[in-house]
């Protein structure tokens, strides 16, 4: 199995840290997005979308993350532990509905604050009109009460008392702006608490290890504005910023 | 509490969003396979399109029927031209990934058979219909398509989902925009 990914994605380093959790051996296959290589010719060839991540399983490609999950919970059904994709009808349908609600929430509102906070700069040379800035981080924070008020309630986890694909999920997107220096667990202690879980429940050094490329998101910024694929990239980025 | 529509209530098991209330239904009544099928890239195949539609057509085709129809006409704002070519251009991107990535030359997502994925589909392609917006004009492909699904469902059952969304243009007639201004802020702020 090759895994195409750059851990600046976060669905990249879904992937990455579900498989490494569960022992589904993988090939890395990094993808340079600051650099365009998603819009190489050879990249092409694997996937159309363009988007990362992809797995390919022998012949067979497969994009979107949360299938990609899926697909690793079925084929590796034997030994993949049942509270990641409860087989029991109810918990199935919450950790569904959480996967379902966050793309255009969590999702959405974590990776526009973070496009915002480390590329827009680069992009349209000019610092975040605070108007824009401050509409973005309400976004996310009101994803964020309803993470906690809806989803996660007084439960240790999203469906109860295990892990599902649903934290993990959640949890590597709300990263996302954290290496920008937002620090969207202040003033959170119950988000706080159930990340200190999932890190536990997946491993504390994994989980760093995935995330060790986004903390250090300083340096993106310079990163793309050296680039000879800048001038390509900015028209699609100006795209999500206007 | 999301308050948000469709939900469901089983027993007293509430569940909102679609695609979860969509996979619940079809593992709680053991529907026939096909609909979400056992097999391990046909159900991923499934899987991918139920995933990428979110961010795709589902926000494209659901903006073109607000640009179009209920900011304007409703909410009694005008929309710049700029913004509908742009959501426009948007809906195209989208319509053509599901013909060529989606679709391609099988007679339905998945292969041979209709699935939740068509379903899904076909709800969001008809979504811009109602606003008066043709897409399936020049796009014989998804034309096919569409025959397809409409086949597999039924017409009748067809017709009467999309009733209420294809009366859309005489509807927002009738409608008292004041009762929605309390929205106003937010629809703008999402839309425009």
């Amino acid at each position: 199995m090759e895994l195409y990914l750059d851990m600046h994605s976060p669905p990249c380093r879904l992937v990455f840290l579900f498989a490494k959790a569960v022992g589904i051996p993988f090939e890395f296959k990094h993808v340079e997005l600051s650099a365009g290589q998603h819009y190489s010719e050879e990249f092409g060839k694997i996937s159309m979308i363009r988007k990362v991540p992809v797995m390919k399983d022998g012949s067979f490609i497969l994009t979107e993350s949360i299938a990609i999950l899926k697909y690793m919970v079925q084929k590796y059904s034997s030994s993949v532990a049942d509270h990641w994709y409860p087989a029991d009808l109810q918990q199935r349908a919450r950790v569904n509905e959480y996967l379902s609600w966050q793309h255009m929430n969590i999702r959405a509102h974590a990776s526009k604050v973070f496009l915002l906070r480390a590329v827009f700069p680069v992009i349209m040379g000019s610092e975040v009109p605070k108007e824009k800035m401050d509409a973005a981080v309400e976004d996310l924070n009101q994803s964020l009460n309803l993470l906690e008020e809806k989803f996660l309630q007084n439960k240790q986890f999203i469906v109860g008392d295990k892990i599902s694909l649903a934290d993990i999920v959640a949890l590597i997107e709300i990263m996302q702006p954290l290496g920008t220096g937002l620090n969207v667990f202040e003033g959170r202690p119950k988000l706080s608490a159930w990340r200190e879980r999932v890190k536990k429940e997946v491993g504390e050094k994994l989980f760093d290890e995935a995330h060790e490329v986004i903390m250090k998101v300083g340096s993106l910024p310079e990163k793309m504005q050296n680039n000879s694929q800048l001038e390509m990239l900015k028209p699609k980025f100006q795209k999500i910023f206007r | 509490m999301i308050r948000k529509a469709p939900a469901l209530r089983d027993g007293d098991f509430c569940l909102a969003e679609s695609i979860a209330i969509l996979l619940y239904l079809a593992e709680k009544f053991q529907t026939p396979d096909f609909w979400y099928p056992a097999d391990l890239q046909q159900r991923a195949r499934v899987n991918k399109y139920l995933s990428w539609q979110h961010m795709a057509i589902r926000m494209h085709g659901s903006k073109m029927f607000w640009l179009r129809l209920f900011i304007p006409k409703v909410l009694g704002v005008e929309v710049p031209q700029d913004k509908l070519d742009a959501a426009l251009e948007d809906l195209n991107g989208s319509l053509k990934l599901i013909e060529e990535k989606f679709l391609q030359d099988r007679p339905f997502i998945a292969g041979d058979h209709i699935s939740l994925a068509d379903l899904v589909a076909i709800v969001e392609v008809m979504q811009p219909v109602g606003s008066g917006l043709d897409v399936f004009e020049g796009r014989p492909k998804l034309s096919a398509w569409r025959d397809r699904v409409q086949e597999a469902i039924g017409k009748e059952l067809f017709d009467d989902a999309h009733r209420t969304i294809m009366g859309s243009q005489e509807a927002v007639k009738l409608m008292d925009g004041s009762k929605m201004q309390v929205f106003k802020p937010k629809i703008l702020r999402l839309f425009l």
